[in-house]
């Protein structure tokens, strides 16, 4: 099982979960080795194993080798995989400069589609993979300030309901989770401006919660289950 | 890997490949197709990428798009293996 954006917040959490459902987990980093190599510590104290890659998502020539490096360090093909590395880069549509829409569109969405491919290639030989894409309440819901993270989002729920069509019939499943206001760094400013009167459970979700979700959709139980997205927001959508 | 590439081996690794697919090994032939095979779009990147493994001859999807017989697919890789 991969993982990116591994090294704190939702990323952190899934892989937790997933290792404690008995996924080998490799977690990705890109500016925080530290905090991937806490959570491989947290992980191997309770039992499970996990390894730190250093990975920049955006880096398309080094997606090959970051799933090569998993694969060696797991024991065998990555059969899991959670797109989970994201930025922000928040501004109206009016002003968002053409650096601030790249970067965000190529993060949370061409780099989940490259990993997905690659991964694919391993998947499809062994009739059997789950990937979960973290997209965001965001995309389906409007955000005024977050044109670009919308478009992102957006666009990698409708990556997940075709690219599971096409494989489903090799037991892969890709399914989605889209949080809505979830405790982390990258949202503590958001938290802070009364976005929590908008939530009908007048809270924000735990980094954890998310994960359980991951966690339900990478198992064998949620076979059955491709091409969905779960939203995780406290009824922010509903 | 090219040096050993002839065309009996690679018929018999696509056949292979085809009878994983779920294709019936008693209608292979270098001429039936694809379609009546019933070796769909999905089952076409896999064999691709068998013979990227096999051979180390990398397909693209266009490359794929322009064959219709298993015959086309053994000769395409042989070329491409030369």
């Amino acid at each position: 099982m991969l993982v990116t954006g591994g090294s704190r917040g939702i990323g952190a959490a899934c892989a937790r979960a997933l290792a404690d459902d008995g996924w080998a987990v490799a977690l990705t980093y890109r500016t925080s080795p530290g905090g991937a190599q806490e959570t491989v510590r947290e992980i191997e104290a309770a039992g499970g194993r996990a390894t730190a890659i250093g990975l920049d998502v955006n880096d398309a020539r080094a997606i090959p080798g970051a799933l090569e490096e998993a694969t060696a360090a797991l024991g065998g093909t990555v059969l899991g995989l959670v797109n989970n590395a994201g930025v922000r880069a928040d501004d109206l549509a009016v002003s968002i400069e053409d650096d601030a829409w790249e970067t965000v569109l190529d993060t949370n969405l061409t780099a989940a589609f490259r990993l997905t491919r690659q991964a694919l290639r391993g998947m499809v030989r062994a009739r059997f993979g789950r990937i979960v894409n973290v997209a965001s309440v965001v995309g389906p819901r409007a955000n005024a300030g977050q044109a670009n993270y919308a478009a992102a989002k957006a666009g990698l729920i409708g990556f997940t309901r075709t690219a599971a069509t096409e494989v489903a019939r090799r037991g892969v499943t890709i399914n989605a989770v889209a949080p809505g206001f979830i405790r982390t760094d990258m949202t503590a400013d958001v938290l802070q401006n009364g976005a929590l009167e908008a939530i009908p459970a007048r809270r924000a979700g735990e980094p954890e919660e998310v994960a359980a979700c991951v966690r339900f959709l990478a198992s064998d139980q949620a076979g059955y289950v491709t091409g969905t997205t779960l939203f995780v927001d406290g009824g922010l959508s509903a | 890997m090219s040096t050993t590439v002839t065309p009996e081996r690679v018929e018999q690794v696509v056949y292979g490949a085809l009878e994983s697919f779920g294709a019936d090994p008693s209608e292979f032939s270098r001429t039936v197709t694809f379609e009546e095979l019933d070796v769909d779009s999905l089952d076409l990147a896999e064999l691709s990428q068998i013979a990227e493994e096999e051979f180390g001859v990398p397909l693209k999807g266009a490359d794929v798009k322009g064959i219709r017989t298993v015959g086309d697919a053994i000769d395409l890789i042989v070329i491409r293996a030369q």
